[in-house]
């Protein structure tokens, strides 16, 4: 009789663990997120996932990317033209919405709760025709990093506008290099001819006050003078405050330079200021950061806005699962890790106060100014266009640092090369 | 069995039924693997597809190609891939560079293979350590040639700098001069290998009786080289030229990964990639990927015209 109910017990128990398990198999879903990445961004993604799954029992894999944005787009765009399955979570930048809006779901009715704690003009550009594309998971404005030490070693102020900023470094840069430090340079930016000189130079061109290469209205401004000259004495800083390579540099280029201590300043986002203050980095806590130099008869200093989000590709097969992991990344607990680890902004207002963050990311509450005054890059007026457009101001940019043209003939080129790519509208 | 039978006769027929029965699998992966994208992608140069909307694509004729924009003023502008600066800009590039390249590796691949050919102690072992670049996969190689040819961390400037032979690092993937030269080093070294090794299959085809004439008549060494040597191992050079200059007019990787979105070097793939998947252009993208493919068809014909490759093995 014992044995009788110890055997239905044990039967009852198995099954109910088997239901259990069974129940538990049906739910978890294996789902593949895929993420360029700069500087620590995979390995601080990476432990955000295993919490992740740890949580809601689902596996993720972690499917990487070259650090490249322009090489991430090409990759994505063919993948979800071909209606892949594989992808179900990609991170997306924050230029690609209006472009790629077709193939993600909308996850506005899936985030009601959680979206008006995001800053509204972050939400705004991730949303084409009403529909939610991406969710935020941190934003990004770039900053001026300048060498604490070595402007304080000649007396220097971090600089307010970019002839200040040359001048700075040319002298610091000659000084240092008498006294045998040869490897210096005066400033190290993106210069390579891909997404990242869009940025750049759209920050030279606005803080210029040249304009937004095309205006929100869709008009194309790019060809004046203000324009031209900010192009030109972007190209006066190649090999003499920049070394020549930099025409081949992205962001990793120049923090390698940067982090070994050889440069004086660098144009970089916010995640190179966690890891310039790590235990191997050269330039540990000797350098800080301040807003971009302000050009010749500009009024402002310009950062352009970017950013990155995550969508939830149309074609997923678990679809609820891969909702579930975007509102994980972008949930304030994920946000606040991101900012601590890797001081990459949150889109969350509330972030910025957090005192845990004010204390040990000093950068991020005082960028909230910053991002909220940065430069869109012109994707939301000129559309589906936005890459060609992109393509052709990198290029006329590229051109006049190298010294293939001037700054007034390559823009006057340019704006007649876009107004063809116009067309009748954008 | 053997001899000619007549095509007519009951045997004959046999024959070339079991032939097209044998061909008949090889016709069709070949049709559905290279025959059906190849067909598509002409087709889609005639269309204004769209990558997000290929079911839909409608034909527009030619207007990918040539296009006349009539102002109304009697003035007018020609558009179109024909009239594309960059197109042909990417299509000299991609000359120059197969040219340039292709000449470098034969030269090179000839010398390694005439030295591979002598018997010496170890050949076995630099045989196989010659085809080292050869064997890793061109991205890898790319990627490492991008690091050694940095011009802050790169082991080239760095070697140069040390010797005295450079008195600045040069940023060789960046500058627009040194751009071009960097695709082709990195082509010539990891390509080389290849040629020297068809080459080498050819000059130990070469019996080795008549160098012994030659040597017993006194030759000099070197007419050797060239009234012998060279004349009996050119049908394998033509076809290790062939090969290589097939796959330098198509290249991608290489300029994909050492210097991107580059003017100098931007190649008829990279444009038609470009096109395709970059930019919301997928038609244009096609018709370039077509030309690409008419013009590839030209150089290997004209290729194998002026080289008289003896295809049909009619000649002995």
């Amino acid at each position: 009789m014992n044995t009788h109910t110890g055997l239905g017990r044990l039967l009852a128990a198995t099954a109910l663990i088997g239901a259990l398990v069974g129940a538990n198999a049906a739910r978890a879903a294996e789902l593949s997120v895929v993420s360029g990445a700069v500087g620590n961004d995979l390995a601080e993604m990476q432990q955000q996932l295993d919490r992740f799954a740890q949580q809601s029992g689902h596996t993720v894999k972690l499917v990487s990317m070259p650090a490249s944005t322009t090489d991430q787009f090409g990759q994505y765009r063919l993948w979800l033209s071909a209606g892949n399955q594989d992808i179900d979570v990609y991170r997306t930048d924050v230029i690609w919405a209006p472009q790629l809006a077709a193939h993600f779901i909308d996850l506005k009715p899936h985030v009601a709760e959680e979206i008006d704690k995001h800053f509204p003009a972050i939400i705004e550009s991730q949303t084409v025709d009403g529909k939610l594309v991406a969710m935020p998971m941190y934003t990004d404005a770039p900053a001026l990093y300048y060498r604490k030490d070595l402007l304080e070693k000649y007396g220097k102020q971090p600089p307010k506008t970019w002839e200040e900023m040359a001048a700075t470094a040319k002298e610091i840069q000659d000084k240092e290099r008498a006294e045998g430090n040869q490897q210096l340079w005066g400033f190290v930016f993106q210069g390579n001819a891909y997404e990242g000189l869009t940025c750049n130079a759209l920050e030279w061109v606005v803080s210029f006050g040249g304009g937004q290469i095309v205006e929100p209205d869709g008009t194309i401004s790019i060809s004046n003078p203000k324009a031209a000259k900010a192009l030109d004495t972007a190209h006066s800083w190649i090999n003499t405050i920049s070394p020549p390579g930099v025409l081949a540099y992205q962001e990793e280029d120049a923090r390698g330079v940067w982090q070994t201590g050889n440069a004086v300043f660098m144009r970089n986002w916010p995640y190179a200021y966690a890891l310039g203050n790590s235990d191997d980095s050269a330039v540990k806590g000797k350098f800080d950061a301040t807003t971009l130099p302000i050009g010749e008869g500009g009024e402002r200093s310009a950062a352009t806005l970017g950013g990155w989000n995550l969508a939830v590709s149309k074609y997923s097969r678990n679809q609820e699962a891969a909702i579930e992991l975007v509102k994980f990344l972008a949930s304030e607990e994920a946000q606040k890790f991101r900012a601590l680890t890797n001081s990459r902004l949150p889109t969350l207002v509330a972030l910025y106060d957090d005192p845990e963050i004010v204390e040990k990311q000093p950068i991020v509450p005082r960028w909230k100014e910053v991002f909220l005054n940065a430069v869109p890059r012109p994707s939301a007026p000129t559309k589906t266009k936005y890459n060609e457009v992109s393509s052709e101001f990198w290029t006329a940019v590229h051109n006049t640092l190298s010294g293939n043209g001037d700054g007034e003939s390559n823009l006057k080129r340019l704006a007649a090369r876009l107004k063809r790519l116009q067309g009748g509208e954008w | 069995m053997a001899g000619p039978v007549s095509r007519n006769s009951e045997l004959g027929r046999q024959r070339v039924l079991a032939a097209w029965g044998f061909l008949t699998p090889m016709l069709l992966v070949l049709a559905l693997a290279a025959g059906w994208p190849l067909a598509r992608t002409i087709w889609f140069s005639f269309t204004d597809a769209k990558l997000d909307s290929l079911g839909s694509a409608e034909w527009v004729g030619l207007l990918n190609y040539l296009e006349y924009l009539d102002y109304g003023d009697g003035d007018g502008e020609y558009f179109g891939l024909l009239f594309d600066e960059g197109w042909w800009a990417a299509v000299w590039n991609t000359l120059r560079f197969a040219l340039i390249s292709v000449t470098l590796e034969t030269v090179f691949g000839l010398i390694v293979a005439l030295v591979l050919n002598a018997s010496f102690p170890g050949r076995a072992i630099v045989r196989a350590a010659v085809l080292v670049p050869w064997a890793i996969p061109t991205i890898v190689s790319a990627k490492m040639w991008a690091w050694m040819m940095h011009d802050q961390f790169g082991i080239l400037n760095d070697i140069g700098l040390r010797l005295g032979l450079l008195d600045a690092p040069i940023a060789w993937t960046a500058s627009p001069d040194t751009a071009m030269v960097a695709v082709i080093i990195v082509d010539v070294w990891k390509t080389t290998p290849f040629m020297a090794l068809l080459i080498l299959a050819g000059l130990q085809l070469v019996p080795s009786d008549i160098y012994e004439a030659a040597r017993l008549d006194g030759v000099h060494p070197v007419k050797v080289f060239f009234r012998i040597t060279l004349p009996l191992i050119r049908p394998a050079i033509m076809v290790a030229v062939i090969f290589r200059a097939l796959d330098a007019l198509r290249v991608f990787d290489l300029v994909y990964v050492l210097t991107p979105n580059n003017d100098r070097t931007r190649t008829m793939s990279v444009f038609a990639q470009e096109n395709l998947f970059q930019f919301d252009k997928f038609a244009y993208g096609s018709a370039a990927s077509t030309l690409l493919f008419v013009v590839i068809a030209l150089m290997v014909l004209l290729t194998i015209t002026l080289g008289r490759m003896d295809l049909e093995g009619n000649r002995s």
